[in-house]
């Protein structure tokens, strides 16, 4: 059998690999000794765990849009909160369709996100609690230069749409069931028309990527402005319809009711809400995107009620 | 072409200038992916070999399964992994998800059916009768094992390389589970489809470029592992 083990190296030098991927991950772990739950040891660490993460969590969910991950605004916040608050924020960005049932079902602890009739039934059934108003921009609709549909005289996004779809413009949906799709299908609604056909086309994803398909196939779609300022070198779109009252956009901060699971952390959602409206943060958002683009991405709004966009 | 070529570009700036979030995305990768591996191996080979030597009733149904799940749809194990270890899901209580150990978890199910599959049909292939006579010269059952088995090597790395490879480039499970977290869950395929929607596109081409070399390195060292065995 010696010869046998000095001729199959292969099962050394195997063995020895394993060995180092396995070592290497343990060492990290040793690296990553303050932050819990790593690495896949961590089965049985968390379940001797459990129980203190009853009294200290360390984490906190954040189910938020795409939008405000897209735009690089969460990069600068994010790590703002951390350092005030001490708790490691898990920012997952999804359509605000995918957000607001993540609260529903206790799955986060806050929610950032942008859909305010879908939030209001939220708060009414008891889902989430301490709904806040944050920031807004606005929604604008954008299309080829050219506009073949001929909408840019249009004040009102609903008779742009109703103009693209009575020429069988290609019109691209988000079709994901986040804030911006069901603003979309809102603006349908007052056009009292059904967008189906060949020209409706869903593209399923987030912004970034519709506004690419948009661009390519030559036809419209609605896009948030910090999105759309974000890309707008890499697409052949045009802003032709924006600055009307109903396509403001507006982001409420709201914490996931704590009754809901005992896994919930309440006390770092509350303070990531009053973080949110905290006059430094305020004033960081206000000036988020000026040095970029000449123009701030997001109006803060702390303090105000969703009663003043109305007039 | 020249996005493209500003993306060559732009890997070889994030390789070189030593950007720490790339090295720890890339670390992070390296690290998921070959932890997957190495638990789909310890599962998948042995597995594999029973299959291929054990005689029971349905055993032709069971590696038709196996074959068949070789296939799987990362986004479908995504969605199963999310749903069981949710909060409000069976293992909720081990707040696993939205943790690389969650990313884990997930690429090992899309690999342990790979390595399975192509351990048992390695093993398949070595000569029955090589089995028999090895035995008959009064070689223990762990001896006969360990022959059959560095018989078999050459396919068995090629298993270990498909596996790695399904589990380093699959994106869905990742996504739906790890959560794309900065500097927590944020690997090369998530980063990816993040720098593609934020508009950073040569970020994301120089991102692709760090993991095809990745993937390929790692390739690259199992295989002249697997030459060097075939010149001796």
């Amino acid at each position: 059998m010696r010869t046998f083990f000095s001729k199959n190296s292969l099962t050394v030098i195997i063995f020895v690999l394993i060995m180092a991927l396995l070592s290497a991950c343990g060492s990290n772990n040793a690296n990553n000794a303050g932050q819990e739950n790593t690495d896949s040891q961590e089965p049985a660490a968390s379940e001797n765990g459990h129980e203190q993460n009853q009294e200290t969590k360390e984490f906190v969910i954040l189910a938020t849009t795409t939008s405000t991950q897209d735009s690089g605004l969460l990069d600068v916040l994010v790590p703002m909160y951390e350092e005030q608050t001490g708790y490691r924020v898990k920012t997952i960005a999804v359509g605000t369709g995918k957000a607001l049932a993540m609260g529903e079902q206790g799955e986060a602890d806050v929610l950032l996100v942008h859909a305010p009739a879908s939030e209001k039934v939220l708060v009414d059934n008891g889902d989430v609690i301490n709904r806040q108003l944050v920031m807004h921009n606005d929604f604008v609709v954008v299309g080829p230069a050219d506009d073949p549909a001929g909408i840019q005289s249009e004040k009102k996004a609903s008779d742009a749409f109703a103009k693209i779809a009575s020429a069988g413009q290609i019109f691209v949906s988000r079709g994901d069931d986040s804030g911006t799709h069901k603003k979309e299908l809102s603006i349908w609604k007052q056009t009292g028309q059904e967008p189906s056909g060949q020209w409706y086309q869903e593209s399923g994803q987030g912004m970034g990527q519709t506004l690419r398909i948009a661009s390519e196939k030559g036809g419209y779609t609605l896009t948030d402005r910090a999105t759309y300022l974000a890309l707008q070198d890499e697409i052949d779109l045009k802003i032709l319809v924006e600055g009307e009252a109903s396509l403001l956009n507006i982001y409420h901060v709201m914490q996931v009711n704590p009754e809901k699971s005992d896994k919930i952390n309440a006390d770092a959602a509350e303070k990531f809400v009053s973080f949110m409206l905290a006059e430094e943060t305020q004033a960081v958002i206000a000036e988020f995107g000026v040095d970029q683009y000449g123009q701030p991405l997001f109006f803060a709004d702390g303090g105000k009620t969703e009663e003043a966009f109305a007039q | 072409m020249e996005m493209i070529l500003q993306g060559i570009v732009q890997a070889f700036v994030m390789i070189f200038s030593g950007d720490p979030e790339i090295y720890e995305i890339t670390w992070l990768t390296l690290k998921v992916s070959g932890t997957a591996t190495i638990i789909s191996l310890v599962v998948g080979v042995p597995l594999g070999m029973f299959l291929a030597w054990a005689r029971f009733p349905g055993r032709k149904i069971y590696i038709s399964i196996v074959n068949t799940t070789m296939g799987f749809p990362p986004v479908v194990v995504g969605l199963w992994v999310f749903l069981f270890l949710a909060r409000s899901g069976p293992l909720g209580d081990f707040e696993l998800l939205f943790t690389p150990a969650a990313i884990v978890i997930a690429q090992s199910i899309i690999a342990t059916p790979i390595i399975t599959g192509l351990t048992s049909a390695a093993i398949m292939q070595v000569d029955e009768r090589m089995r028999l006579q090895i035995r008959s010269l009064g070689a223990t059952k762990y001896q006969t094992l360990f022959l059959v088995i560095r018989e078999a090597r050459y396919s068995l790395l090629a298993a270990v390389i498909a596996g790695f490879g399904a589990a380093i480039s699959e994106i869905g499970a990742s996504m739906m589970v790890g959560g794309n977290i900065k500097g927590y869950t944020r690997v090369l395929t998530t980063a990816t489809v993040m720098e593609t929607s934020k508009g950073n596109t040569e970020v994301a081409i120089g991102i692709s470029i760090i993991l095809l070399t990745l993937a390929y390195l790692v390739t690259l060292g199992l295989t002249l592992l697997q030459q060097r065995e075939v010149k001796n």
